[in-house]
């Protein structure tokens, strides 16, 4: 009785489906690695030449020593008035920017939401246009719109309004979806119409959800607005590349400040504002 | 007077849920339906105010033909029949009043009622119901604050200002604590007995059944085991409803409760805006 039980050679294969599985898994690692390789030729990946780089950081950051002022360091906010509008602007950009997205999303969300589409048809089209909306970065929105428009910070909110009424759209359906079906049902029970069940019984569940995803959006905005100006969308973003065309870096490291703390200054409030929503 | 003719259902997935169904609810009774979980009671009740299209027979209320009737006609027949739920259903981030004034969306043309114009007529009407079911000192307070006793006379309030012909309680109490579901149950008593508005509930304690019910109708696998005076309602016959073997016992005990009503509609639409 002592030993037998382990006597004999145990059976050390796996069940067949496990085994299948770990070939899979196996050819898995090697397609990934492949992949990788892949993606790595063409791109001019080079860590020596960013190490090399590094050991000159300094004097990109505090200029050469024959010649003062040529770096970023210290900053330059001569012209801190004219800084301060453009950063506003970016701001306003975004706020009108997000408005819109919102006033385009809601009713698209509806269209794109499972249980209030009126058809698969629908549904499945508002999707697909979502996706599109998506697809497109605000900031090749933002080339088109100035073709369209003209320039200045206009096209800026006519492209942040697209790209992000496309994502909103999609965040506030899956709202929609989660809603709970008994208020609904009671509402509907009541003889109210469609409309008015989306008013009355959609609409109070998901207010939460909404601005919440809003304000999160409008905090990307303010980032992605920053940025617009350079393909001449309106805002700070043309003063940095005015700047380091010029080779003002210090004047660039003054605008470039001054967004870091407007976009700090957004997110915390913005991030205070949602924590309070129930 | 509402009757059903010859009505059977049955869900997307082939569960039968009610088969053969006549019935007549007429005048003010107080009527209870008792039966085994999955025996089709939900059903017949959303069947009732047209929430649930039965496959075939004919549903009436009044002079209309509700089972194959346009979802507009059949919205507009709905605004008599008050429905009061077995978890509430309030919208939880309205206040107690504004969920009494949902009572009064089926009579408000839309543009109305998305932008909150309730008429003084309307706000007052609400007020009164509340009155009515003694929630008027918590109108002002988010549903989601009430105890459930509280919620649930708030439904009833909600379920008044349709000024209904009859009221639907499907389960009000199985959520309740004992002295709030006397609340409730005396509550809707009351309204059957002074306002003349008929009441049809499903309870599952045959205590409550025997206090309250008038008339009891009895479903078993979806089919009419009993309909009678609560008189003629012996233990004999709620040992057979409830222990007693029939032909598709196995199945009927298989049923779930109702499904979500978005996925049962006649068309089998996800879609509760198709119209």
């Amino acid at each position: 009785m002592t030993n037998t039980g382990i006597a004999g050679t145990p059976n050390l294969e796996p069940p067949a489906p496990l085994k299948r599985r770990l070939l899979l898994n196996r050819l898995m690692w090697v397609g990934i690695v492949a992949l990788l390789i892949w993606a790595y030729f063409g791109t001019e990946m080079s860590f020596p030449r960013l190490f090399a780089g590094a050991g000159e950081s300094w004097k990109l950051l505090f200029g050469e020593a024959d010649r003062p002022g040529s770096g970023f360091f210290p900053p330059d906010f001569r012209r801190f008035p004219e800084y301060l509008e453009q950063m506003l602007i970016t701001i306003k950009m975004a706020i009108w920017g997000t408005l819109l997205a919102v006033i385009l999303g809601i009713p698209l969300s509806v269209l794109a939401a499972r249980n209030t589409s009126p058809n698969i048809v629908v549904y499945t089209l508002t999707r697909r246009l979502l996706d599109f909306l998506r697809g497109l970065n605000e900031f090749v929105l933002a080339l088109v719109f100035v073709v369209a428009v003209g320039l200045g910070p206009f096209p800026g909110i006519l492209a942040l309004a697209v790209h992000t009424a496309g994502i909103l759209a999609k965040l506030f359906s899956e709202g929609i979806e989660a809603v709970d079906t008994g208020q609904i049902e009671a509402v509907q029970a009541t003889g109210a119409s469609p409309l008015q069940v989306l008013t009355h019984g959609v609409w109070p569940q998901i207010v939460p959800h909404v601005v919440s995803m809003t304000l999160y959006r409008f905090e990307s905005n303010v980032r992605a607005a920053t940025v617009l100006g350079i393909v001449g969308a309106g805002g700070i973003g043309f003063y940095i590349t005015e700047s380091i065309r010029g080779f003002d870096f210090r004047a660039a490291c003054a605008i470039i400040i001054m967004i870091l703390i407007s976009v700090f200054l957004v997110d915390t409030l913005s991030a205070r504002v949602r924590q309070r929503l129930t | 007077m509402i009757r059903l003719e010859q009505v059977s259902h049955q869900f997307a997935n082939g569960t039968r849920a009610l088969s053969d169904i006549n019935l007549a609810l007429s005048g003010q009774d107080f009527t209870v339906l008792i039966g085994p979980s999955g025996a089709g009671k939900s059903t017949l009740m959303r069947v009732l105010n047209g929430l649930v299209r039965p496959k075939s027979g004919k549903v009436w209320i009044g002079d209309t033909e509700i089972s194959r009737a346009p979802e507009r006609v059949v919205r507009l027949e709905r605004r008599r029949i008050g429905m009061v739920f077995q978890s509430f259903n309030l919208v939880k981030r309205l206040t107690a009043l504004e969920n009494v004034l949902l009572g009064r969306l089926g009579d408000m043309p839309g543009w109305r009622s998305t932008l909150r114009l309730y008429t003084k007529a309307d706000r007052s009407l609400a007020m009164n119901t509340l009155e009515r079911v003694g929630m008027a000192d918590f109108a002002w307070q988010r549903a989601d604050t009430l105890s459930g006793g509280q919620q649930q006379r708030v439904g009833i309030a909600r379920a008044l200002a349709q000024r209904p012909q009859l009221i639907l309680a499907d389960e009000p109490i199985s959520a309740l604590d004992p002295k709030s579901s006397e609340q409730v149950m005396e509550l809707l008593r009351d309204i059957q007995k002074r306002d003349g508005i008929a009441v049809l509930t499903n309870l599952h304690h045959l205590d409550a059944v025997r206090e309250y019910a008038g008339r009891v109708i009895a479903l078993k696998s979806g089919s009419v085991f009993f309909d009678g005076s609560v008189q003629r309602l012996t233990d004999e016959i709620t040992r057979d409803l409830y222990y007693g073997e029939t032909a598709d016992d196995s199945s009927s005990h298989a049923q779930s409760n109702v499904p979500a009503l978005s996925t049962d509609n006649q068309t089998g639409s996800p879609s509760f805006l198709l119209e």
